[in-house]
């Protein structure tokens, strides 16, 4: 039986009469209770659940908690690896709620992890495809699949909309798309954008991962030099993230409904078409939902948003994920770009993630509510 | 369109004072792109109307701990990854923000759409007259190209003569 000795300071003080105070983990005070009191010593319980208490003192302002929901700090940017982690920890704690698989490998070898979010509540249910961080600069993204994620499992008992949402649906959420490069713009160079793939002929690393989908690919808006950053790649699904994913949504086109994408910043919520300037078959079902997401996002902070298709209200560009998405049958696909306007640009500060996320949950909640109600 | 010159664009803009939000103000504006505006930058002419608020005070705090430096400035990354800047150089990261405007001036066509993304390095050089000068690299992100790049601006400032580019 072993004890971690918090007082005195060393064993050779424990004395008769003396106070000892000891801590165990949970399933040695099986053992130790009656022990105890076998032997005949008094004991009082101080700290029933030492990790709570914890948790409680330095939940909201500890950096790299990731033991718990409510200590992690879904208000900083975390790493690739603090995701990782935090990912298996809601996996193996929200086991009906929460189901993590991999769809492929990155270029580097790294997993390409998404989390399935829903009640199985049904045989089948429709679903709806989130993914932050095809661009690795764009922190603000990642963080937003953090939040959401947290928000479901936090007010899914509580909040009538969630609860419907996580009964009727599933959410298949993919925190970091771009994990090479997110890792990449934490350890060398902040402001890095594509992929890590190596190139044959130049000395510049990396594919637009938003101009590599089979689409119209390498048109107007990408470009073929394998230095620039939006280099569409030697060829469509070139990049093994971009194949990965595209492979998933394939298979299951017919289950998702939604498909969106994060990325930062310029404060809009596009939608088909990218690669050119046209109108949608379902653009009024299309249209309204962006309408009423961009208004519920305004009525949390005021921030107002852009919207309509890429081409116009952004550029023009070829090969995004989001024309991919709607040309392979998804009948919503939207591409949110989040704060700010260029005044922080891709350094948003961390005390402006909080802000950030609530209004963009209401704009998410609401195509969500949306889409239930069979616009297509 | 004006022929064999180039494009006009009559502007009617509204600036906020990023420092006091809900203070605004109106200008108006013309922007006279050359043709093959590659190598020349835009003409512009500003009007402002109405006032400025009076930073005063600031700007005499700020010049005045600068001259009390006994060695010179030098920061880097500013904000820092997280976004985060330390308070006391948030006046530098202003006049940054000046100095990327005339690269940014200078560098615009009717196809480009910049902002600053970074201030890389700052290196303050004491000088023998009354300016304050800031070297700086300062990364200007493109939003079209995608591309953030790093550029060299000098910058002299004075609290009553304001802000001069002296090369770039």
């Amino acid at each position: 039986l072993q004890v971690d000795l918090w007082q005195p300071s060393s064993p050779i003080h424990i004395v008769e009469g003396a106070v000892a105070d000891v801590r165990v983990p949970q399933n040695t005070t099986r053992s130790l209770l009656p022990y105890l009191q076998q032997a005949n010593i008094q004991y009082t319980i101080l700290i029933s659940d030492l990790q709570q208490a914890i948790e409680n003192q330095t939940g909201g302002r500890s950096h790299r908690n990731r033991r718990s929901l409510s200590g992690y700090n879904y208000e900083v940017y975390h790493s690739l690896e603090e995701i990782e982690d935090w990912m298996h920890y809601l996996n193996r704690t929200y086991s009906d709620l929460v189901h993590m698989f991999s769809v492929g490998k990155s270029y580097e070898g790294r997993p390409l992890y998404v989390l399935k979010l829903g009640k199985r509540s049904r045989p089948y249910k429709k679903a709806v495809w989130i993914d932050c961080g095809i661009h690795a600069r764009e922190w603000i993204g990642p963080a937003f699949c953090q939040w959401f994620v947290k928000e479901a499992l936090q007010t899914y008992q509580t909040d009538p909309d969630m609860r419907k949402m996580l009964t009727q649906l599933y959410f298949y959420i993919m925190p970091v798309f771009n994990v090479d490069g997110y890792h990449f713009s934490w350890t060398n160079d902040r402001f890095w954008r594509k992929t890590r793939s190596k190139n044959m002929r130049f000395h510049c690393h990396g594919v637009d991962a938003n101009r590599n989908w089979k689409v119209k690919w390498c048109d107007e808006g990408a470009s073929l030099h394998p230095c620039d950053d939006t280099y569409c790649g030697p060829f469509p699904e070139s990049e093994p993230e971009v194949k990965a994913v595209a492979h998933f949504l394939r298979k299951h086109r017919k289950q998702i409904k939604a498909y969106l994408s994060f990325h930062a910043y310029a404060q809009m919520l596009l939608y088909p078409y990218s690669y050119k300037y046209a109108t949608i078959p379902n653009f009024n079902c299309v249209e309204s939902a962006a309408y009423n997401a961009v208004n519920a996002l305004q009525s949390a902070y005021g921030v107002r948003y852009r919207y309509g298709p890429a081409s116009s209200t952004l550029y023009v560009s070829s090969g995004s994920s989001m024309d991919w998405a709607y040309k392979n049958g998804i009948p919503y696909a939207f591409a949110f770009e989040l704060r700010d306007t260029g005044h922080f640009g891709f350094l948003l500060p961390e005390m402006l993630i909080k802000p950030t996320c609530t209004e963009t949950m209401l704009a998410v909640k609401n195509i969500t509510l949306h889409l239930l109600k069979k616009c297509h | 369109d004006i022929d064999d010159v180039g494009h006009k664009y009559y502007l009617e803009l509204e600036l906020e004072d990023v420092l006091d939000k809900d203070r605004t103000v109106n200008c108006t504006a013309e922007v006279l792109y050359h043709l093959g505006s590659k190598n020349s930058a835009p003409d512009v002419q500003v009007t402002v109307q109405g006032e400025l608020r009076s930073t005063e005070e600031a700007d005499k705090e700020f010049y005045n701990w600068i001259r009390s430096l006994e060695k010179e400035l030098v920061a880097e990354n500013i904000p820092d990854s997280h976004g985060n800047v330390p308070p006391e150089l948030e006046p530098i990261h202003l006049l940054a923000w000046v100095a990327s405007g005339y690269v940014i001036w200078q560098n615009s066509t009717e196809n480009t759409k910049f902002h600053l993304a970074q201030v890389k390095h700052v290196k303050q050089v004491k000088r023998s007259d009354e300016d304050l000068q800031f070297d700086f690299v300062v990364l200007l992100h493109e939003m079209v190209s995608q591309e953030v790049l790093p550029w060299q601006v000098t910058l002299l400032w004075h609290p009553q003569r304001g802000a001069r580019v002296s090369q770039s």
